[in-house]
């Protein structure tokens, strides 16, 4: 929703709900009109964890998420309420049955939650850990194993569930082009980034120029540690990429990624979970960076938080600090917990993995904590209210 | 009927009832009796390979259940827990 002007001609900014996912449930926070107030509703789920907490834009009701507990095995619940009431899918993500140990994955968690195409509305894509690519047809009532990714013949190559993050491999992403809902990029933590054109059937790496130096082949045709992508909301054409090596962009129908990080202070390096784009300026987008030297302790490099933003394509970088505690501050945000709203100017929202939620409402200039003690944050996805 | 005990975990399930009758002529027959009146709870013990989950506990007249064909018979016992884990 693009914010409207006061008759002063004042920006202002319409009402935003934050989604939060946490490993001890989820939370939604409710701003007024300007974003200066939030209310809370939660926790939901309590000792869930929740992974992610999605709203349906093209339905604006439809929340899903992606819930499992210590001891309980992963599901999908469902909300239509505004997360009042929920219901659980009948069918969740679960891969096919195997007969062969070697090859019998099970589902440990969804990670990522993503609405289809604006033109199949009750569709819905999921990615999981192991990784592995599901998609709904019924609005995320039951899932279905999408096999053209999950039983291709490079599957095992491609995205070992032996490899990748602490809480296990991932297809930690799916992003789905907006002018045409057959062509689809995935992110996975051990394999890179894989494109479809042809609705997910077939798959291709698309990592060309993506460092992994931890590879013996440190430019492998795949392998690399894909954190997060986006596209350029109006420039589709144009993929960022916050990887465990570094910050690329790629322009298609370009094939070799740029790394745009090297462009970042030498002190402050391109490490990070993250990088989400201006809903409206293709040459913009932010970073959360983080520390990724020696033992990589994944905090604020030198306990200073900051944010930075470039407004030309990654060519440079701006430090965004103020309201950030100026010292002694070391949390992280983790792959889906830095988002950003569409009104004007654009609020970002990071979560931060000490149970804070930092908010700018003037596109990076200014941060402030809106919340606090939370548990450990997974993620958080904002909407229109 | 197979008596069942329903840890805390997943009583959200049976409405916070913890035990409970069931009919089955194995472990797997009774996870099924379970799933059909409690939709999804299940899925949440057994994964989608017929495996215990690993931080699940399913006992048959006190032995672990290793097989979810392990027979059963009238006043026959099942206790599912949740595992010591997390934090």
């Amino acid at each position: 929703m693009i914010g409207f002007l006061t008759r002063t001609g004042v920006p202002v900014s319409d009402a935003i709900q934050l989604l939060i996912g946490t490993r001890k449930g989820a939370w939604i926070y409710r701003s007024d009109a300007g974003r200066r107030t939030w209310s809370v509703q939660g926790p939901i789920f309590l000792g869930q964890i929740v992974n992610h907490l999605v709203l349906d834009p093209r339905d604006g009701r439809t929340l899903l998420m992606a819930a499992k507990t210590g001891h309980l095995g992963p599901t999908i619940f469902k909300s239509v309420d505004g997360g009042t009431t929920w219901t659980e899918a009948r069918r969740p993500p679960a891969f096919p049955k195997s007969a062969d140990p070697a090859t019998a994955r099970a589902v440990d968690h969804t990670f990522w939650l993503q609405p289809g195409h604006a033109s199949e509305p009750d569709v819905w894509w999921a990615g999981v850990s192991p990784p592995g690519l599901f998609v709904s047809r019924d609005a995320g009532e039951t899932w279905d194993s999408v096999e053209g990714f999950n039983e291709h013949p490079m599957y095992w190559k491609w995205a070992p569930p032996e490899a990748g993050t602490p809480d296990g491999a991932l297809l930690n992403q799916i992003v789905i082009d907006p002018r045409d809902p057959a062509h689809i990029y995935v992110a996975t933590s051990s394999g890179g980034v894989f494109e479809s054109t042809d609705r997910a059937k077939t798959w291709a790496p698309l990592n060309q120029g993506v460092e992994a130096n931890f590879m013996p082949d440190p430019y492998p045709e795949y392998g690399q540690d894909a954190h997060y992508i986006a596209l350029a909301p109006t420039k589709p054409d144009r993929i960022w990429q916050q990887n465990h090596c570094g910050i690329y962009r790629l322009d298609r129908p370009g094939v070799a990624w740029e790394r745009i990080g090297k462009a970042m202070p030498a002190e402050i390096g391109d490490i990070g979970f993250t990088i989400i784009p201006h809903p409206r300026d293709a040459d913009t987008a932010w970073v959360f960076p983080m520390d990724g030297t020696d033992v990589w302790p994944r905090t604020s490099p030198g306990g200073r938080p900051a944010v930075y933003r470039t407004t030309d394509a990654g060519a440079n970088w701006t430090r965004q600090d103020r309201g950030f505690p100026a010292d002694q501050a070391w949390f992280t945000i983790k792959r889906q917990a830095f988002c950003a709203d569409a009104n004007t100017p654009v609020g970002l929202y990071l979560g931060a993995t000490n149970g804070e939620v930092w908010m700018s409402g003037d596109e990076g200039e200014t941060w402030r904590s809106i919340a606090a003690h939370l548990p450990e944050i997974y993620s958080v996805t904002a909407a229109p209210l | 009927m197979i008596s069942v005990l329903i840890p805390s975990q997943l009583q959200s399930y049976t409405e916070g009832v913890a035990r409970l009758q069931a009919v089955g002529g194995t472990v797997d027959g009774v996870l099924e009796d379970l799933d059909r009146r409690f939709p999804g709870l299940r899925f949440r013990v057994i994964d989608e390979q017929d495996r215990v989950r690993r931080h699940m506990r399913v006992f048959a007249n006190g032995a672990p259940v290793a097989d979810l064909a392990t027979p059963l018979r009238d006043g026959d016992e099942v206790l599912i827990f949740g595992a010591l884990s997390g934090g």
